[in-house]
């Protein structure tokens, strides 16, 4: 039986720890608000630059001289795998959800005998395959001490990519982040980025009406470049929606159980002093019997 | 019948709203965007755009580059960057410029891509020195 006194610093101890996770808890959730918006607001221009490249796209994808980004090298031998995680933890298992997916992935491509690179984007991604894979490392980033996410910092990371694979260090990239479906759930998700995904000839039947200019080619050269940019960006903005979801959910849960745990051991406490009184007044009774 | 023209930044929808004609200014030279214009998807260079009211200018932007994708009903312009041309700086327009020259001045003309982009940017810094001293939109 523990005594009271050490019981009452535990309780102590744990009601300051459920107030810290009660504010990580009301921070996330204002920090969820402006990255929803964040990721709403970017919305129209990813829906517009989709219209377009498949408009475009679906013309010059049969072309000989098509662009490698929009139809790759024609060889699968070396995959890129870009990973976007968050920068910080306490999130549940959002960034090892991640980290786990990769791996598979990864194990699953050596199996078949590729080679597989990864460019970890967040901190925790990188810090996760650095224990796992080191070597497989091409390249990281994070946002450690940014507050909001701007499209120069997904601009940024696309141009590496691109210049990659210009220099032909990979065939096929592959872009793995979480994707806010809910407060509840975030999912992961995998989505190609190059080959950018070729539209099939017929759910695109309306492009051919557009006139193009300067011309296909050249218009391509500058569209894909900013598709892979506008894709990174809206992961990125998924990503960090995504995580303080997460993150709130998480703390909830903790804060939730602190709570039960406080009552467990105001329980325990209670019965303690309790015994203790019962035993004093059988001592004073007791002892006035003898008397 | 005006055209519903919509300008989108990529963290934003910056503007939507019918005019009567827009002027944008496309890697083939400028375009004047009336309503029932044809089919049309474009490049943009670095310029202004021209939001006409009433025969008028009614708003001016600068747009460092982007795309354009134009329809009877709508003209989207999807802008790199966007600033109101009154909000622009001769002091940073100058020290774009700079940037730009010193990096076209390094860029190797070998690689077609890249000299592309030099230039691109160039002439997109170019266009935001000349466009600060433009006559500002009348209200």
């Amino acid at each position: 039986m523990p005594s009271l006194k050490s019981l009452r610093i535990r309780i102590n101890s744990v009601k300051s720890t459920q107030k810290i996770t009660s504010a990580m808890k009301m921070v996330a959730a204002a920090k969820l608000r402006r990255s929803q918006s964040q990721a709403e607001a970017a919305r129209p221009y990813a829906k517009r630059m989709g219209q377009m490249m498949s408009a475009i796209a679906a013309g010059a994808a049969s072309n000989p001289n098509a662009p490698e980004l929009l139809v790759g090298t024609g060889k699968d031998k070396v995959h890129l795998l870009v990973a976007v995680t968050a920068d910080r933890g306490l999130a549940g298992a959002f960034n090892s959800n991640i980290g786990r997916a990769v791996r598979l992935k990864a194990r699953e491509l050596q199996a078949q005998g590729k080679m597989v690179k990864i460019l970890a984007v967040g901190r925790k991604g990188h810090d996760y395959f650095r224990r796992e894979m080191n070597d497989l490392i091409v390249g990281h980033k994070n946002f450690v001490g940014k507050k909001t996410i701007e499209f120069t910092d997904a601009e940024a990371i696309a141009d590496n990519i691109v210049t990659m694979f210009r220099e032909g260090q990979f065939d096929i990239c592959t872009l793995v982040f979480n994707r806010f479906m809910s407060v509840m759930t975030q999912t992961v998700t995998e989505s190609p980025l190059i080959p950018a995904a070729t539209p099939t000839a017929n759910d695109n039947a309306p492009a051919a009406d557009y006139e193009v200019e300067p011309d296909d080619g050249t218009l391509l050269d500058r569209l894909l470049p900013r598709n892979l940019a506008v894709q990174i960006y809206s992961a990125l903005l998924e990503n960090s929606a995504g995580f303080y979801a997460s993150q709130m959910t998480a703390m909830d849960n903790a804060t939730r159980n602190a709570g039960e745990m406080i009552k467990k051991l105001s329980l325990n406490y209670n019965r303690a002093r309790q015994a203790n009184i019962t035993s004093e007044l059988i001592e004073i009774i007791s002892g006035a019997e003898a008397v | 019948m005006p055209i519903t023209l919509e300008i989108i930044s990529p963290e934003k929808l910056l503007l939507s709203k019918p005019v009567d004609m827009v002027v944008i200014p496309g890697t083939e030279g400028d375009l004047g965007i009336l309503p029932g214009h044809s089919k049309l998807i474009t490049g943009l260079r670095g310029g202004l755009v021209d939001l006409y009211e009433n025969g008028k200018i009614t708003e001016r932007f600068f747009v460092s580059g982007g795309f354009a994708e134009v329809t009877e009903e709508h003209c989207s312009i999807l802008a790199d960057t966007i600033t109101r041309q009154s909000e622009l700086d001769s002091g940073v327009a100058a020290e774009t410029l700079a940037k730009a020259q010193a990096d076209y001045d390094a860029t190797d003309m070998m690689d077609s891509n890249a000299y592309r982009e030099a230039s691109d940017k160039l002439i997109s810094a170019q266009a935001m020195v000349d466009s600060v001293s433009v006559k500002r939109a009348d209200h």
